[in-house]
């Protein structure tokens, strides 16, 4: 893990209309380092990540990702958004193509690749994912889980240096969410950067080197994951713990 | 305690036996109500269909005999005026002599409509078709080209009537309105606040006016804006009423369908770094066109009856050239039931293509997106 910051925050605020949705937000996440971002429905958490790739506009401060700097530049949003992979928690798949012509699509558009070049990194990223039998069905025809799986692929076919996670396992049947944590936690071990917005606390003790919690739109505490679920400082971060650890 | 469970091994489900008693049983003779539409309409029908036999086929005179068909009057149809009068029907004022052309001209361009429905012709030579059949089309028509003698008689657009004329406004006013209704749509949604006014303006005020009144503006109006001297032909200028009338119709539609795609599709198309025109060309129009088939095709349908209003520009398509063939022959005036009914049938089988390919395709959609 380097010490260069591949994100970086600086005195970040953003307002939905009147609603302060984050405020002051100081945050440097480290090449390699595995974040993840928990916190009451309505923190900001979501809206955070989604800054990094500017499916969300920032009004006040610095974002930098990867060296460039997300403003009104779109030149500079679509380098970004070639270095930031993202799954969501709907998945959002295109239903009306097929699950291998999801993966080559941004890989033949955007990284102008030969549909050659495009199909063999997908089957990579599908065999990674371990649902390279499904390649030619469509996405309703697959499982929720399986669905998920694909949506990693898809965001790892352009060989991004950030991922993203929204609340990935939030939609999922119970018993789908552990084969898409799985597949989270080979990638955690592979070095991806990684920020996930999840409320699975297993996975965040698992893999995270970073738990970072919020509330109100600010990040109000963030520690190791050992250090974050033993002895939480906050009152506000032992409030949440309790209601998720015990409900 | 342990509980033991049996497997059950999975049987086939019991078939159903339905007999043709059992069908009429169920379906027509289900309870009283149910009995008593049937048998009323059952008389309905009973009390119809000989009325109408004795008058279509049974006293109908066939032979394109005035005389005989005028002493049948009311009582048998006068089918003798279609082999009459069909060549003015279907080609209106076209030269008498000269109607092998507006014939070969229909049916290259059915044939180009037939072929551009079918999936396996979707390649770029298809592109060339159409460019090709549009030249022979107006070539054979006009006798012209660009100004360009082909050493066939001109014939100038205002005689060119019927049947051609039907289905050339239709279907190029349809293939041109598409595009531009998508663009529409589109534009209804911008970000841009300039093109989003363009657009709600232009469909707000084409909407507020009914199709005669843009064909009479059209045909009257535009030249007065034009330079003078020079005035594109009425044919042009019509077209351009019609498509720009149907595409606002249907930018309405294409925006209906734009609506039903949820957010997270543009989302997950911008994260993945496609621009603006990528991200609606491979992501949401496919699938917001795919909503609105129906819809789509519903106006077409009535884009293709409607060019029958370019009579009010002396204009002769099918409907026109048939009350051009019989309001001048007082011989044959009386029957113009049977010279309606006529075009009604090419109305409908024209139509009923058309519904029937749009079952097709949403057919296939569906099969694509195994929804």
């Amino acid at each position: 893990m380097s010490s260069e910051a591949i994100v970086s925050f600086e005195k970040v605020n953003k307002w939905f209309g009147q609603f302060h949705v984050l405020r002051d937000i100081d945050l440097q996440v480290r090449k390699g380092e595995r974040i993840v971002i928990c916190g009451p429905s309505g923190s900001g958490k979501s809206t955070l990540i989604r800054c990094i790739n500017r499916l969300e506009e920032h009004q006040q401060g610095r974002i930098t990702v990867a060296g460039i700097e997300l403003g009104e530049d779109l030149r500079a949003i679509d380098q970004v958004r070639k270095q930031v992979g993202m799954v969501f928690q709907q998945f959002n798949l295109f239903p009306h193509l097929t699950v291998l012509e999801n993966l080559t699509l941004a890989p033949i558009q955007v990284s102008k690749l030969s549909v050659e070049a495009a199909t063999e990194r997908a089957m990579q990223q599908l065999e990674r994912v371990r649902i390279a039998e499904q390649a030619h069905k469509y996405p309703l025809q697959l499982s929720g889980g399986q669905q998920q799986r694909v949506a990693i692929a898809r965001a790892l076919c352009l060989t991004p240096q950030v991922m993203l996670f929204d609340e990935p396992t939030s939609a999922l049947d119970p018993e789908m969410i552990k084969e898409v944590l799985d597949v989270m936690v080979e990638l955690a071990e592979q070095g991806i950067t990684m920020l996930c917005v999840t409320h699975e606390m297993g996975f965040a003790k698992a893999v995270a080197d970073r738990v970072i919690f919020m509330d109100q739109g600010q990040i109000v505490e963030q520690n190791s994951p050992q250090a974050f679920f033993d002895h939480p400082q906050h009152e506000r971060t032992k409030d949440f713990l309790a209601k998720i650890i015990n409900h | 305690m342990a509980i033991s469970l049996q497997n059950i091994a999975p049987k086939t489900p019991p078939v159903s036996h339905t007999s043709w008693r059992l069908w009429l049983r169920q379906n027509l003779f289900a309870n009283r109500t149910s009995t008593l539409t049937t048998v009323s309409l059952l008389l309905l029908g009973l009390w119809l269909l000989p009325q109408l036999w004795s008058w279509a086929v049974w006293h109908a005179q066939f032979r394109p005999d005035a005389d005989a068909c005028q002493s049948i009057r009311g009582i048998g149809a006068c089918w003798g005026v279609v082999s009459e009068k069909y060549r003015i029907i279907i080609f209106g004022r076209y030269p008498f002599a000269e109607q092998w052309r507006p014939l070969v001209a229909c049916v290259l361009l059915v044939s180009l409509l037939v072929v551009s429905c079918m999936r396996a012709f979707w390649r770029i030579g298809l592109l060339w078709a159409w460019v090709a059949v549009w030249l022979a089309f107006f070539g054979l028509m006009g006798g012209r080209l660009f100004g360009f003698s082909l050493g066939l008689s001109p014939v100038p657009t205002d005689q060119w009537g019927g049947l051609p004329l039907t289905l050339m406004l239709s279907s190029l006013s349809i293939a041109l309105a598409f595009p531009l209704a998508v663009l529409v749509a589109l534009g209804r949604r911008s970000d841009l606040p300039a093109i989003k006014t363009i657009c709600v303006t232009y469909v707000e005020l084409v909407r507020g006016v009914p199709l005669i009144s843009v064909l009479f503006m059209a045909s009257f109006m535009f030249p007065l804006l034009m330079p003078a001297g020079t005035t594109p032909d009425v044919l042009l200028r019509v077209l351009v009423g019609i498509t720009l009338f149907s595409a606002a119709y249907t930018a309405e539609i294409v925006r209906g369908g734009l609506q039903a795609i949820p957010r997270g599709q543009y989302e997950a198309a911008a994260s993945l770094g496609l621009g603006y025109w990528k991200t609606q060309r491979i992501i949401i129009l496919p699938q917001a066109l795919a909503h609105v088939v129906p819809g789509i095709m519903n106006n077409f349908i009535a884009i293709f009856k409607d060019t029958s209003l370019v009579t009010i520009v002396s204009l002769y398509e099918l409907s026109g050239a048939l009350g051009l063939a019989l309001s001048g022959d007082p011989l044959w005036r009386p029957f113009k039931i049977e010279g309606y009914l006529f075009i009604t049938l090419i109305y409908f089988a024209f139509c009923f293509a058309m519904s029937r390919y749009s079952l097709w395709v949403e057919h296939q959609l569906q099969r694509s997106q195994a929804r």
